[in-house]
């Protein structure tokens, strides 16, 4: 069964190519960023996280806030497990999907078809699961003739809703976004929205990083507020969309 | 020390599971680099053919060397020497040109490093029409004992894969290697018995830039047997000490800062 817990996670990111006196200037000041230290060699260190402690279970839509550079990048990046704490234990159960930049990995020469099997391919699909599904991408993309064309030939349109029919197909049980998706023009976008809906639905864990409060209180059970790197309200969505948004 | 070996060992087998992840990006950054271009990767053919024929014709004069030893020889050794550069210095660049990939989703790391030596082979395939041709010109037999390279190049392989993975773990945190190995590079090149053979050269310094040439011993288990002869024990003996020596260093190093790197890309 699909559950996350966080006990004391911290994360910090050296940093070598900075000139080192010049930070140490500002050492220990608050930036909006994380916070800028010195490691015991001297080494200046960006703190992103500090100090995370809590558990996620099954069934709940979380919602991440906070300013730019708060740190919900870098902890969606510690959920995919691209990132391991500093100090701290993360522990991470359950198959995890991310929908967090829907085009990496895309190539323009390629065709809309191969670009599908890449792009699959980078999500962990097999090929005959690519295979099976095609038809259905190239139906939801709307894409017809053009699915064999390079991608460069496309419509900025055309390409997200390539990238966003492939990247859909996973099903996983946690679900990382960073703001909900929304591609395409009207029509489309009411069928992308049934399809996410869907998606969202179908995972046990959704995990999402916003500055919508509309979202946040359609979609979201519980949100976690975080500042300068660390939780500043953890509670159901209602309460800290009010203190976050103000009532 | 040894449970980073055994974290190590852990992303190289889990990487194997994603292998047709590996093909399909090594294809695609082939295909990428030559889209569009009537020839496509056949350049590269062609473009080592005319140097080896230039070398080929140059060098065989100045050294006296017959002709139908000397082609074949060089052809291969310098087919080689390309994929060798090439996977040694793409291998600098294995996690810092997929950093995006990196950054994003959560792949075992050696699949990037699988990926560049996958494409390395990919255009080294392409390379090693030229050897059956220049034997065909030279008008010299080949014998069964030329099936031998193949085990020398599956060594050669295992080799180069921990010099790709061990390049690319320590230039994700120091830029500063690439430029080194890059300049490193270049004078093995003159010091690898590629465009000469070690028999021109005096006995007694011959031996010691032959024999402790790492790259020399790589070359060999594969050209020899290409040659029409087999590779020394010598031949056999370094390249798999190095092989060995090579992955406990890389799996010990790589399993220690493994979880590290992508704060480093």
């Amino acid at each position: 069964m699909a559950s996350i817990s966080f006990d004391a996670v911290t994360v910090d990111f050296p940093v070598y190519n900075s000139s080192a006196r010049s930070l140490k200037k500002r050492l220990f000041q608050v930036a909006t960023g994380g916070q800028l230290s010195a490691d015991d060699k001297g080494r200046v260190v960006v703190r992103s996280l500090e100090g995370l402690t809590f558990d996620i279970v099954k069934g709940e839509r979380v919602a991440l806030l906070g300013h730019n550079g708060a740190g919900k990048s870098s902890l969606l990046r510690l959920l995919s497990g691209v990132y391991f704490p500093s100090t701290g234990v993360a522990k991470v159960d359950g198959t995890i999907g991310s929908l967090i930049d829907i085009s990496l990995g895309i190539d323009h020469e390629a065709t809309g078809r191969d670009n599908v099997y890449l792009r699959g391919a980078l999500l962990g699909l097999s090929k005959a699961t690519i295979e099976e599904k095609m038809d259905e991408i190239i139906d939801f993309s709307e894409l017809g003739d053009f699915v064999d064309m390079p991608l460069r030939t496309y419509s900025s349109g055309m390409h997200l809703r390539l990238a966003f029919a492939v990247s859909t197909i996973i099903r996983p049980e946690i679900l990382l976004m960073d703001e909900w998706l929304s591609v395409g023009d009207e029509g489309f976008k009411h069928k992308a929205e049934e399809r996410l809906t869907s998606l969202v639905d179908a995972t046990d864990i959704l995990i999402i990083a916003t500055h919508s409060k509309d979202m946040l209180l359609r979609v979201c059970t519980r949100a976690i507020w975080l500042e300068h790197g660390r939780i500043k309200m953890d509670a159901d969505a209602k309460t800290v969309a009010d203190a976050y948004f103000g009532a | 020390m040894f449970s980073f070996i055994s974290g190590g060992v852990q992303d190289l087998v889990a990487s194997t599971s994603r292998m047709p992840l590996v093909g399909a990006l090594g294809w695609q950054d082939v295909r990428q680099r030559y889209r569009r271009s009537a020839l496509g990767p056949f350049w590269l053919t062609l473009s080592m053919g005319v140097m080896i024929a230039s070398i080929g014709i140059v060098f065989g004069q100045i050294f006296n060397s017959p002709i139908h030893e000397f082609f074949p020889y060089l052809s291969v050794g310098l087919i080689l020497w390309m994929f060798m550069l090439n996977t040694i210095s793409e291998g600098c660049a294995g996690f810092i040109s997929s950093d995006a990939i990196i950054k994003q989703l959560p792949i075992p790391l050696p699949v990037h490093v699988y990926r560049l030596v996958w494409r390395n082979i990919i255009i080294l395939a392409h390379n090693l029409i030229i050897f059956p041709l220049v034997l065909i010109i030279v008008q010299k037999p080949i014998g069964w004992i030329a099936l031998m390279s193949i085990p020398g190049f599956v060594l050669l392989l295992i080799n180069m894969l921990w010099v790709a993975l061990l390049l690319s773990t320590i230039c994700a945190r120091y830029r500063d290697i690439p430029q080194i190995v890059a300049s490193v590079m270049q004078v093995v090149f003159y010091l690898t018995p590629i465009m000469w053979l070690p028999s021109m050269i005096p006995n007694k310094s011959g031996s010691l830039i032959v024999g402790l040439n790492p790259f020399y011993h790589l070359i060999e288990i594969v050209r020899a047997p290409l040659m029409g002869a087999n590779a020394t024990h010598l031949n056999w003996m370094v390249t798999i000490g190095i092989a060995v020596v090579g992955w406990l260093l890389t799996l010990s190093v790589y399993g220690r800062y493994r979880r590290r790197i992508a704060y480093w890309l």
